[in-house]
């Protein structure tokens, strides 16, 4: 590293430049990095504090979270919160079908998904473009707007108050077809080809030889789909009002509103906001690396 | 491209059979995915445009003969009804307003800002402020709702900070003034000139229009910037590590400090992916919904309503379907209107003579280092 400063400044590329400048820091530029990095420890308490703050005031006594809502460590722990949920409330109901229609719904998303990106990046057919102008106006249409749409016809068909009424509309994804189309045009197209003169069809060609190779994009479509169907409220909200068919965010949106009618049971409603967090906290760390290096894939809708 | 070439390859009878074969795999692949977006969404937007003309009341089949086609009554009383109807809905308006006139801005300039700091060279431990800034993104609107009910409550943790510098903090989520007339009324105004307060649109005064956001929409801002801010950092973060750093080598080499490099180098270069964040901003600012259902229900006093929650609320709570549908489809109109607006604002402009000049009295680019190719 040091070798770099004895070469005469005429010769010197940009990169090396660059780390000459890293390890001689003039006292101005000390002080600016002294500045950013307050700037940036002082943001970033403010953005994980309030999850400290969840923590733990869902161990803290009623009156002690009242009293005392910015302190961390509470003076005498407590689990009444979480014994509540789960022995006298119906927060396991919730969470069962929060996992059920999560699993049905990232399944068939990252395969529903993958087999129509892979016909409207590599199969020659007629409507292709018709299908994939259709996507791109679907796509434009706010999810807000439908939800009143979406219950008609849940209505309509009977699969109101269903676990299918619950989870098909949400296999819809229009957004996922892209990322899967857009990934499969980046493959070579030799691989099929070669496989297809080997004698495989087209399901069989798509299935053990290019599926395996976007994994990447799988992972992709895997965690918007795991994130999106385990956040989402107002789809529930419309396809469902049997009290056994209640997920997570709308149970505990109903704990928050005062439903079932405490006064405040912060500990309570902070427990449960803890634990719907924890599976989506889970997937974040495990793909962090992958969520943080990619563009696409890190839009929350 | 390359199935072209290989298609003119092939024998003439082979590409036939594979032709008609990948013409029915084409559609055997994306029949699911379009039968589920006939059914659930394109169907669906015709039940609705006719729900939305009729006078359904949710009893039974909307598509029975007891239901009654009535024409624009519906989008009528909401526009211009005179009557409550049309008053909730200029008051959802004002307040989604306020909000995307403050949310939009502010999530953009903070998310930008995040991203310049994080992405500096020098910094070490860039990684764990990532993590820090981008957790709040993946987590539920409903589980952030939650923890800001908490932490905006009367004995809350924002009012006690509030408390150590002598501020006696509001009880945010009930507190229905708007804050701009808040700050008049601490000027002394404690109520607007009469040509503000008597007239009135969409059956809501002119002054409770510019009156600003109720300090309960105040602290759902927050809400909003504190959630999306992560997101849009990374867009601004992948954006930047895309930027050559020969252009910033060579702007630093002709004495532009770090102000001039941002404004002049990078911001114009980041002009992509800044359309984007606003377009995103802004249509995820019109649909506000989980916030409101799981937070305020549209109170205090009707200030944190949004179009898409009256939309909820009219059809599904006061039974009001048409109505409800009719408000679903103007938050569509609205949105369409504000992204088109915003295509109009953001195009490519001629550059100016005045912006010209300074660029000409920039150096040659044959002084830019082109390391790049090496």
């Amino acid at each position: 590293m040091t070798a770099t400063i004895g070469v005469p400044p005429v010769v010197v590329a940009p990169r090396p430049q660059r780390r000459k400048f890293r390890e001689h820091l003039t006292p101005r530029q000390m002080w600016g990095n002294a500045i950013v990095y307050a700037v940036l420890v002082v943001i970033g308490i403010l953005y994980i504090y309030p999850f400290l703050i969840e923590i733990f005031t869902s161990f803290k006594t009623e009156a002690d979270a009242t009293a005392n809502a910015i302190s961390l460590v509470p003076p005498t722990w407590s689990t009444a919160a979480y014994q509540q949920l789960f022995v006298n409330s119906a927060f396991p109901t919730w969470f069962g079908n929060s996992v059920i229609v999560t699993v049905f719904v990232t399944a068939g998303r990252v395969f529903f998904d993958s087999i129509a990106g892979y016909a409207l990046a590599r199969l020659q057919f007629r409507g292709r473009g018709v299908i994939f102008a259709g996507l791109i106006a679907i796509m434009a249409v706010p999810s807000v707007v439908l939800l009143i749409p979406k219950f008609l016809v849940l209505n309509t068909i009977g699969l109101y108050n269903s676990y299918p009424g619950m989870i098909l509309p949400l296999l819809v994804d229009a957004a996922g077809v892209f990322i899967m189309k857009n990934f499969f045009e980046s493959i070579p197209a030799s691989v099929e080809e070669q496989a297809r003169i080997d004698g495989a069809g087209t399901f069989r060609t798509f299935w053990s030889v290019v599926l395996p190779m976007a994994r990447p994009a799988l992972v992709t479509i895997f965690i918007l789909s795991f994130q999106g169907s385990w956040n989402e409220l107002a789809q529930f909200i419309i396809s469902a009002n049997d009290p056994n068919l209640t997920t997570l965010t709308k149970g505990v949106a109903s704990l928050a509103s005062g439903q079932l009618g405490q006064a405040n049971r912060y500990p309570l409603k902070l427990g449960a906001a803890l634990i719907m967090t924890i599976p989506v906290a889970v997937l974040f760390f495990v793909f962090q690396r992958k969520i943080m290096n990619t563009s696409d894939g890190a839009v929350k809708e | 491209m390359t199935t072209l070439a290989s298609r003119a390859s092939s024998g003439r009878r082979h590409h036939d059979g594979i032709n008609r074969g990948q013409a029915r795999s084409g559609w055997l692949f994306t029949a699911p995915t379009l039968i589920l977006l006939g059914l659930f969404l394109v169907i669906p937007i015709f039940m609705a445009l006719w729900v939305s003309v009729s006078d359904w009341n949710g009893n039974g089949s909307p598509f029975t003969s007891a239901v009654n086609f009535v024409g624009l009554k519906n989008f009528g009383s909401v526009l211009a009804g005179d009557g409550l109807a049309e008053q909730n809905f200029g008051e959802s308006l004002r307040n989604n307003a306020w909000y995307v006139i403050l949310v939009v801005p502010l999530q953009t300039i903070l998310s930008l800002f995040l991203a310049v700091m994080v992405n500096r060279q020098v910094l070490r431990g860039r990684g764990i402020f990532r993590t820090a800034f981008y957790f709040p993104s993946v987590t539920s609107s409903v589980a952030i709702t939650v923890l800001w009910l908490f932490l905006f409550s009367q004995s809350g943790a924002i009012n006690n900070v509030l408390s150590w510098v002598g501020i006696n903090g509001p009880n945010w989520f009930n507190e229905p003034s708007g804050i701009i007339q808040d700050g008049l009324a601490g000027l002394g105004v404690k109520s607007g000139p009469v040509f503000l307060t008597g007239n009135s649109f969409l059956g809501v005064s002119w002054w409770d229009w510019i009156g600003g956001p109720s300090v309960a929409m105040t602290a759902l801002i927050f809400m909003a910037i504190f959630t999306t801010s992560g997101t849009f950092m990374l867009l601004f973060i992948a954006a930047l590590q895309n930027l050559s750093g020969e252009v910033q080598e060579a702007a630093m080499v002709d004495g532009a400090n770090g102000w001039q490099r941002f404004r002049f180098v990078t911001l114009p270069q980041l002009r992509p992916t800044l359309f984007t964040v606003l377009t995103l901003g802004l249509i995820g600012g019109w649909q506000i919904f989980d916030q409101i259902y799981t937070g305020t229900q549209g109170g205090p006093a009707g200030t944190t309503t949004s179009p898409a929650y009256l939309s909820y609320s009219t059809a599904f709570q006061s039974q009001n379907w048409g109505q409800g549908a009719a408000i679903g489809f103007l938050v569509f109109i609205i949105i369409v209107l504000f992204t088109i607006l915003q295509r109009f604002v953001l195009r490519d402009r001629k550059v100016s003579k005045r912006r010209m000049r300074l660029y000409q009295l920039k150096p040659k680019p044959q002084e830019l280092p082109t390391g790049g190719d090496a």
